[in-house]
């Protein structure tokens, strides 16, 4: 791929296990990703789609540097940030944005809105007209200037959601990651979430990786998708083509099993074999 | 939302605690005014008054005299004096050493967390009255003794708390959100996570003042805080056990205070705390 | 036929007097999956709750009528009350963790309705349980009894939940949201499961989600609900033919299919929120709450 956002190359990240952690001592170390390589494109929105222990949230922690990898190199517009420390992480900070999973513990309760979308401006350089600059970040996303006023508390799920949206493209940001971003929210809000990301994404020409465990949703906003699963990726490539014929078993597995929203007297038909505990 | 109910008795909780804890506090700085006899002055024609219903009252002794011929009311109200003083002084400085401990070893974590909390297991497994004994007898009597001693032992209080605290907020996303805006890691410890985390100081504050009066008089009570001379709850109470069956108002009376005062403390931290929050404001 | 679960005009308010539940009425037929489907405060958990009687002391039961087998439970005194929906009814709740008490065996922990609320003997209640355990296919039923809840996977979990449930055949099981934690293909097996168990003790289901896709898997008929308020009603294959209320249309529009990527996922539209809001002040302008 020409000129790739991201470049990754036998990528492993280690956690300390604190469910095995000794009464004395440090917690031994779990390896969740177990060496990836991918190049994320630019100005499209790719998909990383996985179950639960998967590796795709902690991938995309790898991406954005809130985790520091164990081997292996993450390379962002074309230099090296696997291990920059905290301080030199820092005037980067502005390309690497991120959209939380749960907008209720990602908006500190105690401030208001604005100043929410205001501090990474600040924070960022970026100081200059502020107030304007708020506004137009909460009108991008399709919320009232006035809400600049409230907390969150006071704010649907929907709407804490937009925020999240307003705070990240407010910095214009080389790369967003949207981590989970719509799983806790109803069908409907959740299209209009989704909609809104489209439209900013093709507007704004984004970089995006959209961390989902839903492939009806990835199918819908991503030109490309990496399937994950235990730490590893097992297919990756552009959608439409993974859709019309997975190669993986795994895949296919995680395709079938998607319940939708029409009669299919089969679905439920063959018993499943006896499962280990 | 709001439930109104618990928004109620937050109110009612701050205003009779808070109310009688003013009362209380604006006596004790008004003493030489409102106090209607010296503390000090002994008359042993006085001795063992009965307070002003009884009969054997005397005007101008309300609450009575005990066995020297002392006002009763006026000697509670100077030893509020020494309460507040200790209350205060010593809860801040456990408050300020405690919480920032706390702070720092929940937030960071690692191996600030074992270090800190190693030092709170090996301080809590001192019995914390012995302690105070311990620390009054080597420092010397004194109220900046009896100060630096319940500072000294109760910071551990705030630093369970506020740690405990402070690693629940570090899990949230904000905090993670704040480091993706470009914020170091000292200055989302002090403008995300510490203004999360002060309800919860503010309530163990005033807990905690309240149990610095009621250690306070206990040290009086063994005669280990401040110089005899000085009227202290504990002081008064410890008198007036001698004197129970002549005259039962020296005890009850300086230990009503005392209990009122303490549960005002901790009763006005909790209505403050339900205030604080966001959620249920 | 004598329905497993009638309500009637089922309507609950809060203490402030928000109307939470507006004139419910469903039924569920012996042997048959009702699924009802909503959003987030449609109310459809608390439906689930009224049946089983559990419903949080904040909400109040204004009026209307549950009935299990044709006995009104309002007939009855709290104790009776109790016995019957112990009796007939059983859960399958959303969080299989949160469901198992951490501290407690698996074992005991599952056969305690049997022997405690039903009176069985111990070996009895023990039998049936490894029964049921082979029937939600766990090949290791020893070591699962043994186990204490952290010990399993969430899968796993789940299958315990819907063994016991099963257990004490029950006339009515109450599912909310029992695949809602899962990962896609667990949900798949779970959902294989509870229809294959359910087909063949001939149990009447309630099942409540929020996902038209397992609605149109798991259940024959289906109630749709949006505040509080039954918007429709009907066969599980004429609601996915024909839906009738705009509402159904564009919940049915908004949700996700791969298969028709740019079809799906549309925004519901405003017209038909203002519609809703306008059928529910209607609702709500006819009805006083009637005292005592």
């Amino acid at each position: 791929m020409a000129d790739p956002m991201f470049s990754v190359r036998g990528l492993k990240v280690a956690l300390p296990d604190m469910a095995r952690k000794p009464a004395f001592g440090s917690a031994p170390k779990i390896e969740i990703l177990k060496g990836l390589d991918f190049d994320l494109p630019r100005h499209q929105v790719t998909g990383i789609v996985g179950e639960s222990g998967s590796g795709k949230s902690t991938l995309g922690r790898a991406l954005v540097r809130l985790l520091e990898p164990s081997e292996g190199a993450v390379t962002f517009d074309g230099r090296d940030i696997t291990h920059l420390p905290e301080g030199e992480l820092r005037p980067l900070r502005r390309d690497l944005q991120m959209i939380f999973q749960d907008p209720m513990s990602s908006l500190n309760p105690r401030r208001t809105i604005g100043a929410i979308i205001a501090a990474p401006l600040r924070q960022n350089g970026m100081a200059g007209n502020l107030a304007g600059r708020v506004a137009e970040a909460l009108r991008r996303v399709g919320l009232p200037e006035n809400f600049a006023k409230r907390y969150r508390h006071e704010l649907s799920g929907g709407q804490r959601q937009r925020v999240g949206i307003a705070r990240a493209l407010a910095l214009a940001p080389k790369f967003v990651l949207a981590d989970e971003i719509v799983s806790g929210l109803d069908v409907s809000t959740q299209a209009q979430i989704l909609t809104l990301l489209e439209k900013l994404a093709s507007e704004m020409g984004l970089t995006v990786a959209f961390i989902s465990h839903d492939l009806s949703v990835i199918r819908r906003l991503c030109k490309q998708v990496i399937v994950m699963r235990h730490g590893q990726i097992v297919e990756a490539g552009p959608t439409d083509k993974i859709f019309a014929a997975p190669r993986d078993a795994y895949t296919r597995e995680l395709i079938a099993a998607i319940p939708l929203p029409e009669i299919d007297a089969g679905w439920l038909g063959e018993r499943q074999g006896k499962e280990a505990v | 939302m709001a439930d109104a109910r618990t928004a109620k008795t937050s109110n009612a909780r701050i205003w009779l605690a808070g109310g009688w804890l003013l009362v209380a506090l604006l006596a004790t700085i008004f003493a030489p005014l409102l106090a209607p006899q010296d503390p000090l002055a002994q008359d042993l024609l006085y001795e063992r008054l009965p307070p002003f219903w009884m009969q054997g009252a005397e005007p101008g002794f309300w609450l009575g005299t005990d066995s020297l011929g002392r006002d009763l009311l006026s000697r509670i109200i100077y030893g509020g004096r020494v309460a507040f003083l200790v209350a205060f002084a010593a809860a801040a400085a456990a408050c300020i050493v405690g919480s920032a401990l706390g702070l720092a070893a929940g937030y960071f974590g690692g191996w600030t967390d074992r270090v800190v909390s190693r030092i709170v297991d090996i301080w809590m497994a001192f019995p914390p009255v012995l302690f105070a004994i311990l620390l009054v007898a080597v420092l010397g009597t004194g109220l900046s003794s009896v100060i630096i001693a319940i500072a000294v032992i109760d910071w551990t209080r705030f630093c369970r708390v506020v740690r405990a605290e402070a690693m629940g907020q570090a899990r949230m996303d904000y905090v993670e959100s704040a480091r993706i805006a470009g914020f170091g890691r000292f200055d989302i410890m002090l403008k995300e996570v510490l203004p999360n985390v002060l309800p919860a100081i503010v309530a163990l504050l005033s807990l905690e003042m309240g149990i610095a009066v009621i250690v306070e008089a206990i040290l009086s009570f063994v005669n280990l805080s401040i110089s005899t001379d000085d009227p202290t709850w504990g002081g008064i109470i410890a008198e007036g056990r001698l004197s129970i069956h002549q005259a039962w108002w020296v005890l009850v009376f300086p230990l009503v205070t005392l209990f009122l005062t303490v549960l005002s403390f901790s009763q006005f931290g909790e209505g403050l705390k339900a205030r604080f929050d966001p959620v249920l404001r | 036929m004598i329905p497993a679960l009638e309500i009637s005009g089922l309507s609950a308010t809060l203490a402030n007097g928000a109307r939470v539940l507006r004139s419910v009425s469903l039924t569920v037929e012996p042997g048959e999956v009702r699924a009802l489907v909503g959003e987030s405060g449609a109310g459809k958990s608390m439906i689930g709750k009224a049946v089983l009687g559990v419903l949080p002391p904040s909400v109040r039961i204004a009026e209307g009528r549950i009935g299990l087998e044709g006995t009104d439970l309002g007939d009855l005194s709290a104790k009776a009350r109790r016995a019957l929906i112990g009796a007939k009814t059983a859960l399958i709740p959303q969080d299989p963790l949160t469901a198992l008490n951490p501290s407690r065996r698996i074992g005991p922990q599952t056969t305690d309705r049997l022997t405690k609320i039903l009176g069985w003997d111990g070996t009895r209640a023990d039998a049936r349980i490894r029964q049921l355990l082979d029937e939600v296919q766990i090949r290791d039923p020893e070591r699962v009894l043994r186990s204490y809840p952290h010990e399993l996977s969430g899968g796993m979990r789940q299958r315990v939940l819907i063994a016991a449930a099963f257990a004490a055949e029950p006339r009515l099981i109450v599912a909310d949201e029992p695949t809602t934690a899962l990962d896609v293909t667990v949900q798949k097996q779970i959902l294989r499961l509870i229809a294959a168990l359910q087909r063949e003790h001939g149990t009447a289901i309630l099942f409540v989600t929020h996902d038209l896709g397992v609605v149109a898997k798991i259940s024959q008929k289906v109630t749709v609900l949006y505040a509080g308020k039954v918007v429709e009603e009907a066969d599980t294959p004429a609601l996915f033919a024909d839906p009738k209320h705009p509402y159904t249309r564009a919940l049915m529009a908004a949700t996700p299919k791969y298969t028709d990527p740019f079809a799906s996922l549309k925004p519901v539209d405003e017209a038909v929120l203002a519609g809703l809001a306008t059928e529910i002040a209607a609702a709500d302008r006819d009805w006083r709450a009637p005292h005592g």
